[in-house]
């Protein structure tokens, strides 16, 4: 068969492996990354209940793990990904509304929503470890 | 389901060097991809030193360069060289843009010059973008009316011809599209900023008659709704134009036509 006629098996250009991160879409898959860690954080949250209803002794175990080490790295980032996805929630209804779409408009409400995230997830810490 | 890597025949190698004339004292560096159906090799990237000196201020004035002076063989799409035909799109130091308007002095260090992004490669820098224009012709892109042709032009307020201002500018470069992971994902059945855009001026345009139809053609968890809002589309558009806005006005005729 001539080279003219061989079928051609296209490569695929690359993607992901060269397209520069940005604000635009890092945001993005942060906000999906939140979304399927807080639905995963639900079941901690039922464990939690589950603990609390099968008795002292249980409940005391799950306390223990949430002031270790890592039971604390896990909160803290539960806590991240609550206030990310409610701030960066409220950022898209105002695009499904129409408004912030200039490129400017929406670096600004991006590092807005960041800056929120980390004030507001700061402050709930400090204030959940008082109550404790 | 999603695909992050490249598929065995797509993975990238290193390829050869071009040296710069001996004596050239301004050399800037370009890494360009290349593939050939030719010789059943994989993609690799190719490096050219390209003497500043003698080249004009462009991306596609070095291009042009290296196919006249270092290697005939480097093949890329090119016709205006002012950013009106949309030919040269291409993936230029992480980003989309046309090569013809991007200046070479705006990057930094070595210049990468890739295919627009996940997109079948034809050879060299020329994607094949057969899928997106069939997306285009399903849109039906043309004035549609079921009412009797007026006997002169069909008029429009200039409020009205205001509408359209930001949509007629659309040069079907296909930069926002290929920027699009939810196109990169989706490409075969979400229709990409590009199409949406194209398809929002006619939904715009006072003198279309077919609204409606062409509302119902969109209304689909694919054609229109794999837009998440991502943004890379209006960050990357050359022409400075807002794809991003144009779906999130589709978007908002169809919860006003549903309510």
């Amino acid at each position: 068969m001539s080279v003219a006629n061989r079928p051609v098996h296209r490569p695929l250009s690359p993607h992901l492996q060269v397209y520069r991160p940005q604000l635009t879409s890092m945001l993005s898959i942060l906000h999906r990354a939140t979304g399927i860690a807080l639905s995963v954080g639900v079941l901690y949250l039922a464990i939690w209940v589950i603990c609390a209803a099968s008795g002292a002794g249980t409940y005391e175990a799950f306390r223990g793990f949430n002031s270790s080490i890592i039971g604390r790295f896990v909160l803290g980032g539960w806590l991240f990904c609550v206030f990310y996805h409610l701030f960066n929630g409220i950022r898209h209804l105002f695009w499904d509304a129409g408004y912030g779409f200039e490129i400017k408009d929406a670096y600004r409400s991006g590092w807005l929503v960041l800056i929120a995230t980390a004030v507001a997830t700061a402050l709930s810490w400090i204030v959940g470890l008082r109550l404790i | 389901m999603a695909e992050f890597a490249l598929p065995a025949n797509s993975k990238i190698g290193v390829g050869q060097t071009y040296k710069a004339a001996a004596g050239a004292k301004n050399i800037k560096t370009f890494k360009v991809y290349r593939w050939t159906p030719d010789d059943g090799k994989n993609p690799s990237v190719d490096t050219y030193e390209v003497d500043m000196d003698s080249c004009g201020p462009m991306i596609l004035d070095a291009l042009i360069k290296i196919k006249n002076e270092m290697d005939s063989s480097l093949t890329f799409r090119r016709s205006c060289r002012e950013g009106v035909c949309g030919s040269c799109a291409m993936n230029i130091d992480g980003t989309n843009t046309l090569a013809c308007t991007k200046y070479i002095s705006e990057v930094k260090g070595d210049i990468k010059v890739y295919p627009l992004p996940h997109m079948p490669v034809v050879r060299d820098l020329v994607p094949d973008l057969n899928v997106p224009y069939a997306q285009l012709a399903s849109i039906e892109p043309w004035l549609k009316s079921t009412t009797q042709p007026p006997t002169r032009e069909r008029l429009q307020s200039p409020e009205e011809r205001a509408k359209l201002d930001g949509l007629w500018e659309c040069i079907l470069c296909f930069c926002c599209s290929t920027s699009c992971p939810s196109y990169w994902w989706n490409g075969e059945r979400y229709l990409g900023p590009a199409i949406l855009l194209q398809a929002y001026r006619w939904i715009a345009d006072s003198r279309d008659e077919a609204k409606g139809e062409r509302l119902d053609q969109l209304e689909d968890p694919f054609r229109l709704y794999r837009c998440h809002t991502i943004m890379n589309c209006t960050k990357t558009c050359p022409k400075h134009l807002n794809p991003a806005k144009a779906i999130a006005e589709i978007k908002k005729l169809m919860v006003e036509r549903a309510v």
